[in-house]
C-alpha cells in the first residue's frame, strides 16, 4: 500500500517537472511552428548552471531563477541569430536545433565532466509532511505546486491579457498582425526566450529528484515530444494532462515492468496518433 | 564513370594498409544507408529522424539469430523480413502526419527502438550489446579478410545504386516525386498518395536493413549506440551534405562524415561538437547540399571579386 502511495506521489512530482519542460516546448512548437530539438539540451544546461550557482553558494531558488534568466538570454540569442533567418523552413530549423543540441550536450560534458551531480534539496523543503500514516516529501509537493501555478499563470497570460492576445494574433496571421502594428518578430523572440527559461528553471528543479548527468537531454527531449503529441501542439491543458499521464506511466512502468517501461511510455502516443492525430486538446493536426 | 568504377574495384590493390580499406568499407556501408534514407528525404520529401532504428533492428535481428544457432543465410533473410515488418509499423504510425509531425514521430519511434535495445536486457543484452561470432562465408569466400569484405560491400553498394537508379526512372519514382511536390494534385489525378509513401518507407526500410546487416558483419558487434539519435542525425547529415535527391550525393556525404569522424576522433574526443557545428554551418551557408552549395559559394565569391554588388537572391531550402 505504501509503495503505491510513494509511486503516486513520485508520479505527480515528475508530472509537475515534465509540465515545466513541455509547456515551453509546446508553445514554441504550437505557436511558432518551430520544432525546437534543443529543448532537452536547454533543460540539461539549466540544471548544470544550477550546479554552478549552487557551488557559488547561492540560495536554491535564486540559483534556479538565475539559471532561468541565463537560459532565457541564450534562447533569445538562438532565436534572434539563427532561427529568425530560417522562418518557415522546417527542415533547416530541425537541423540547426539538432546541431545546437549536440554542441550544448558536448560542451556540458567538457565543462561539468561525465559524473552525475546530485543537487541538494533546499533546506526549507527537506523532510516530509505527515497525514496519518502517509508521508509526503515536501520538496516534491513544492514542485507540483510550482507546476500548477506556472500552468495557471501561463493560461491567464495567453487567454486573458493583451500580451496573450498579441501573441495569438501573431501566430494566427503574422502578416496582418504586422500590418496592424504588432511587432511579431519581437513577440516570437520573447516566446522562445520564455520557453528556454522555463526549460532551464525545470532543469534546476529536477536536480534534487533526478540529479544531473550527461544524456539527461536525450532522455528529456523524447518525453517532451510525447507529451506534446499526446496533448496537442500549443495547448497548455494538453501539456498539463500529458505531463501527469506520462509521469504516472513512467513511475508505475518502472516499478512493475522495468524491462519494457520505456516502451510502455510510448504506447499512449501511439494510441493517440491512431485515434486522434491532432492530440487530445489539439486544434490542428501536427 | 568507368574510371571511377575501376578505381573503386581495385582499391584494395593500391591501398596496402588494412586501416584505409576498412575505412572504405565503412564509407560504403553508410553510403547504402544514406541511399535508403535519401528515398524518403529526397524523393518523398519526408524527413526521418529515426532511421537508425530500422538499421539497428536488422543488425540486432541478424546477430541475435546467429547467436541463437541459425545459419547466416536464413538469419539474414529473417532479419530483413523483421526489418520490413518494423518499417511497416514505422510507416503506419509516421504517415498519420507529414512535415514537422513526421519528423517528430520518427524521432520518437527511433527512441522507442533505442529504449528496447538499451533497457530490454533479456532480449538485447542491454548496454553490453551482442557479439556476432564470425562473418558469414558466402560460397566459401572468407569475408574475414578486409580486402575481400570491401569488395563484398562494394558489390552490395553497386547493386543498391543500380536499384536506386531504376527506382528513380520508374513510374513509382516519378509518382513519389509527385507526392512530394503536389500531394493534392496527385490525389486529384487518382493516385493513392498514402500508399505510395508507405511503399517508399518499406523500400527505404529494406535498404536500411541491408546496410544494417553489412554493419553487423563488419563490426561483428552491435550495441544500443547504433540506434541512437546521434546515428539517425549522422545519416541525415550525410544525405543533406551530399545533396538530397541525387544518386551519388549519399556516397559523397558518407565519405565526408566517415572521414571527418575518423580524423576527428584521432585528434579530439569531441566528435558530437564537430557534428553539431557542421549541421549549423551547412544550414546557414549551404542549405542546398555540399555540391550545389560549393558551386553557389564559388559564384558569389567571383562576383565579389569582380567588385559588382551581388544582389542575387538567396535561394532557400525547399521543405
Amino acid at each position: 500500500m505504501t509503495l503505491w502511495i510513494i509511486l503516486t506521489i513520485n508520479s505527480i512530482a515528475l508530472g509537475g517537472l515534465l509540465f515545466l519542460l513541455s509547456a515551453g516546448f509546446s508553445l514554441i512548437f504550437g505557436l511558432m511552428r518551430i520544432p525546437n530539438l534543443t529543448h532537452g539540451a536547454l533543460f540539461m544546461l539549466g540544471a548544470y548552471f544550477g550546479v554552478t550557482f549552487l557551488r557559488l553558494e547561492f540560495n536554491f531558488w535564486v540559483a534556479a531563477l538565475l539559471s532561468a534568466l541565463v537560459l532565457g538570454v541564450i534562447g533569445g540569442l538562438i532565436e534572434r541569430l539563427l532561427l529568425r533567418r530560417l522562418a518557415g523552413q522546417e527542415l533547416a530549423q530541425v537541423l540547426v536545433t539538432l546541431g545546437l543540441a549536440f554542441i550544448i550536450a558536448d560542451l556540458c560534458l567538457l565543462i561539468w565532466t561525465g559524473d552525475p551531480i546530485p543537487l541538494a534539496t533546499p533546506e526549507s523543503l527537506r523532510g516530509v509532511l505527515r497525514a496519518g500514516d502517509v508521508v509526503f516529501p515536501k520538496y516534491r509537493l513544492a514542485v507540483v505546486a510550482i507546476g500548477v501555478i506556472v500552468a495557471a499563470v501561463m493560461w491567464f497570460m495567453l487567454e486573458r491579457t493583451r500580451l496573450g492576445a498579441l501573441i495569438r494574433a501573431g501566430v494566427d496571421d503574422p502578416e496582418i498582425a504586422r500590418v496592424m502594428g504588432i511587432r511579431v518578430s519581437r513577440l516570437f523572440t520573447a516566446v522562445f526566450s520564455f520557453g528556454a527559461a522555463l526549460a532551464g528553471f525545470a532543469g534546476v528543479l529536477s536536480g534534487p529528484i533526478l540529479s544531473v548527468y550527461p544524456g539527461l537531454d536525450a532522455e528529456m527531449l523524447p518525453l517532451a515530444l510525447i507529451i506534446v503529441i499526446l496533448g496537442g501542439a500549443g495547448s497548455l491543458p494538453g501539456a498539463l494532462l500529458g505531463s501527469f499521464l506520462i509521469g504516472f506511466i513512467y513511475n508505475f512502468g518502472q516499478a512493475m515492468f522495468p524491462e519494457i517501461a520505456y516502451v510502455i511510455l510510448f504506447l499512449p502516443m501511439v494510441i493517440v496518433l491512431v485515434v486522434r492525430p491532432q492530440g487530445l486538446f489539439g486544434r490542428q493536426s501536427l | 564513370m568507368l574510371i571511377g568504377l575501376t578505381a573503386l574495384a581495385t582499391l584494395p590493390l593500391w591501398l596496402d594498409s588494412n586501416y584505409y580499406i576498412n575505412i572504405a568499407s565503412q564509407i560504403l556501408i553508410w553510403a547504402i544507408f544514406a541511399l535508403a534514407l535519401n528515398v524518403l528525404v529526397g524523393w518523398a520529401g519526408l524527413v526521418s529522424l529515426g532511421h537508425a532504428g530500422l538499421f539497428g533492428v536488422a543488425s540486432y535481428a541478424a546477430a541475435w539469430l546467429v547467436v541463437a544457432g541459425w545459419g547466416h543465410l536464413p538469419a539474414a533473410f529473417c532479419a530483413l523480413a523483421i526489418t520490413l515488418g518494423a518499417a511497416a509499423v514505422f510507416g503506419l504510425l509516421a504517415l498519420r502526419t507529414a512535415g514537422i509531425g513526421f519528423i517528430m514521430i520518427t524521432l520518437a519511434i527511433g527512441q522507442i527502438l533505442w529504449g528496447i535495445a538499451y533497457r530490454w536486457i533479456d532480449l538485447t543484452n542491454g548496454d553490453n550489446g551482442i557479439i556476432l561470432p564470425a562473418r558469414p562465408l558466402p560460397f566459401g569466400i572468407d569475408l574475414g579478410v578486409p580486402g575481400v569484405f570491401y569488395l563484398f560491400t562494394l558489390v552490395a553498394f553497386l547493386l543498391t545504386l543500380a536499384a536506386m537508379r531504376g527506382f528513380d526512372r520508374s513510374p513509382f519514382g516519378a509518382s513519389l516525386r509527385g507526392t512530394r511536390d503536389q500531394p493534392r494534385r496527385m490525389t486529384a489525378l487518382g493516385y493513392h498518395v498514402w500508399l505510395i509513401r508507405f511503399l517508399a518507407i518499406l523500400y527505404s526500410g529494406l535498404v536500411s536493413g541491408i546496410a544494417g546487416l553489412l554493419f553487423v558483419y563488419y563490426h561483428q558487434f552491435v550495441s544500443p549506440h547504433v540506434l541512437g539519435l546521434a546515428s539517425s542525425a549522422e545519416v541525415l547529415l550525410m544525405v543533406i551534405a551530399g545533396g538530397t535527391g541525387t544518386l551519388l550525393g549519399p556516397l559523397v556525404g558518407a565519405a565526408l562524415v566517415v572521414i571527418m569522424k575518423t580524423v576527428a576522433s584521432a585528434y579530439i574526443e569531441r566528435w558530437n561538437l564537430v557534428l553539431g557545428v557542421i549541421f549549423v554551418a551547412i544550414v546557414i551557408f549551404m542549405p542546398d547540399g555540399l555540391v550545389p552549395g560549393s558551386v553557389r559559394l564559388w559564384q558569389r565569391f567571383r562576383l565579389v571579386f569582380r567588385s559588382k554588388p551581388s544582389s542575387a537572391p538567396r535561394p532557400g531550402v525547399d521543405t
